[in-house]
């Protein structure tokens, strides 16, 4: 015969794995029922702390086709290739917001921006920012003359830009505008007075 | 020796199988052949009948053109055309070639050790292989490899005279009958006009027709008195004019023998090169480069193939002659369609485009991308339109000016676009939107036609002056 404190314990034991299973049950259920947290995938803002600078930025518009040029006032690092980098970061900040003239993907951004002399920069977009660019020449074109003229304008000396994504050249970015060459910031300059025409 | 009932028997039924198997062979269909036309050579090969199918080997289609290797190893059977390596499985319908997924559209077979593929598969398989364009006609079993295809114009001299202009010497056969006579291309490769019915107003030779069957292709012109061809100009240019017993009849004036050698109809001044097509229109993307995507169901390399071929029409229609780099769904790389458009020596490229943004058309020429130095007699290849941005720009405002009288809203820029920046020549690009919102208005005939005529208007009232161009 089994002895009757045996017994007990038994049951109490089972009823303990039994209230345990209906707990965890019960948790798993409110956590699955929970939303996950949106990701915001804008570019992280420059420090608002240090010197601000007046700069010019030249936002892309797509009702019109044009490049126009804005003044903005942005906080900016002390090295030559961090500002140009809180450039970027600052006209894409324009293309990432809800009223955006020319928007791009969510996640897009610029990962670095090197300055090499004599005259080269070399911008290095992220994967996202040419895999959920819009396709077109003229939408691919607005991108790529915005990014070069603001850069450009802001920083002398700049004679020639290339454009990497992920750190690899690609061929185009969305399918139609090249960037397998360096692009002459003269000429990339006579096409953005060109386009503040507009249409 | 007297024949025996035997013997005679056994002649009896040896005739008489011989009767029945010559009846059979008549009888049977003929054999079908696909024609290929090739820059290095034009050869026939026999079609063969699977589930219902047209199939040819894929070997015997490449031999000619190049290097060519296969192996069979169990139902996988790996081929290799110069630097090409493409693998194959019996009773698959897709292959991979240089690592890439490619559908055949059927099944493939190895038959006798010979690799066959569906002959509609070779459109889009070939491409991958040779690196340039083909253009298939499947249901006349004709293929035209890179720019083999050989173009005529025909128009009429005077009241009894048609002239044929062709793009390279020709040699067909020519039969008369009451009312017609036939000129059959069965080795030269010969392509349509845009309309296979040519009509002439003349009451003498009142039209002509072309057509394609069984690798062949027969232009007919229709007559009401009896004619003759002649050929001159080196067998580029065959004249249709009357019988000499009909000469006397006809009513109508006849030119003086000088005007009967060759006179051309009113294409493009001799130019400097030889060129067989003066405009070379490129239907921008292609196979696996879809290009936007206009809609959920309409794909900009659609579009662009279907403004292609309306450019090509109306192109035609004014006498110049025109080559549809991308006239299928076929891959081709930017530096393979600027090769092909340098080496034709084309007076003008233009590439087509489609987009959902904006409104009207933009017409581009090339941003050059940072300059890099020609090196002697070699031409940069990222600046080789260097030389040619006037013409380029004169040739875009002329289609914008074109454009605007046609009231499309019109807009001309550089733009970093390749292949324009490879193009040795004038190279202009033609982005096609709506004209509102509707994006469907981009596949309406009348829209892409009055686009594409707007263009080709504006190029056929600058030929001299791109004709000129070196």
């Amino acid at each position: 015969m089994i002895p009757r404190h045996l017994v007990i314990a038994v049951a109490v034991l089972l009823v303990a794995v039994l209230g345990l299973s209906v707990y965890a049950w019960h948790v798993r259920k409110t956590v699955a029922s929970v939303p996950a947290a949106s990701t915001d995938t804008r570019p992280l803002a420059p420090p608002v702390a240090g010197p601000t600078a007046q700069v010019t930025l030249f936002v892309a518009h797509d009702n019109n086709g044009s490049v126009r040029a804005e003044s903005a006032q942005i906080p900016m690092p002390s090295g030559r290739q961090e500002r140009a980098e809180a450039l970027l970061r600052s006209l894409l900040s324009i293309y990432l917001d809800k009223s955006s003239p020319h928007p791009l993907g969510a996640g897009a951004d610029v990962r670095a921006v090197f300055l090499v002399d004599p005259g080269v920069a070399v911008v290095d977009l992220n994967g996202a920012f040419a895999d959920t660019h819009r396709s077109g020449v003229l939408v691919e074109e607005l991108t790529v003359v915005s990014l070069i003229h603001t850069i450009s304008a802001n920083t002398p000396g700049i004679l020639k830009v290339k454009i990497l994504v992920d750190g690899q050249e690609r061929d185009t970015l969305a399918g139609h505008a090249d960037l397998s060459s360096f692009y002459d910031v003269s000429a990339v300059n006579q096409l953005a007075a060109q386009l503040q025409q507009g249409q | 020796m007297p024949w025996t009932s035997r013997s005679r028997a056994i002649i009896v039924t040896i005739c008489a199988v011989i009767a029945i198997g010559s009846l059979l062979l008549h009888g049977a269909a003929p054999e079908k052949h696909l024609s290929v036309y090739s820059v290095a050579a034009n050869y026939s090969l026999p079609v063969v009948q699977r589930d219902g199918r047209d199939y040819v080997g894929l070997l015997e289609v490449l031999e000619p053109l190049g290097k060519v290797s296969a192996k069979s190893e169990g139902s996988r059977w790996r081929l290799r055309y110069n630097n090409v390596e493409g693998y194959f499985q019996e009773g698959k319908g897709r292959a991979k070639i240089q690592g890439r997924d490619a559908d055949l559209g059927a099944k493939f077979y190895v038959q006798n050790g010979r690799g066959i593929v569906p002959v509609s598969s070779l459109s889009s398989l070939l491409p991958r292989f040779l690196g340039g364009p083909v253009t298939l006609h499947e249901e006349s079993g004709r293929l035209f490899i890179g720019s083999a295809a050989t173009h005529f114009t025909a128009s009429l001299s005077g009241e009894n005279r048609l002239v044929f202009n062709f793009t390279a010497p020709v040699n067909p056969t020519i039969a008369t009958e009451a009312g017609t006579l036939r000129m059959t291309f069965s080795r030269d490769p010969v392509v349509g006009p845009a309309s296979t019915t040519l009509t002439f107003g003349s009451k003498n030779i009142s039209s002509a027709n072309y057509s394609e069957s069984s690798g062949t292709a027969v232009v007919t012109v229709h007559a009401s008195i009896p004619v003759i061809a002649s050929f001159s100009n080196d067998g580029r240019t065959i004249t249709i004019s009357p019988a000499p017993s009909a000469a006397a009849q006809s009513s109508g004036p006849t030119p003086p023998p000088a005007q009967t050698q060759a006179s051309p109809v009113p294409t493009a001044p001799a130019a400097p090169i030889a060129r067989r097509y003066f405009a070379v229109v490129d239907a921008s993307h292609g196979g696996d480069d879809h290009g936007e995507a206009l809609s959920s169901t309409l794909l900009e390399k659609d579009v662009t193939l279907a403004l292609a071929r309306s450019l090509r029409q109306e192109l035609e229609s004014r006498g110049i002659t025109t080559l549809v780099l991308r006239d299928s769904d076929a891959n081709l790389s930017v530096d393979q369609r600027a090769i092909f458009a340098n080496g034709d020596h084309a007076a003008i490229y233009i590439a087509m485009h489609a987009s959902s943004e904006g409104h009207g058309v933009r017409v581009y020429t090339a941003l050059l991308p940072y300059g890099e130095d020609d090196r002697g007699p070699f031409r940069s290849w990222s600046t080789a339109q260097h030389a040619s941005e006037g013409i380029s720009q004169s040739s875009a405002s002329a289609v914008a000016a074109e454009l605007q009288k046609r009231q499309i809203p019109v807009r001309t820029l550089p733009a970093p676009l390749r292949p324009l920046n490879n193009i040795t020549g004038a190279a202009i690009a033609v982005e096609v939107a709506p004209q509102g919102s509707n994006v469907s208005q981009l596949i309406a005939p009348d829209y892409q036609q009055l686009v594409s005529s707007a263009v080709a208007t504006a190029i056929a009232a600058n030929r001299d002056q791109l004709g000129a161009a070196p």
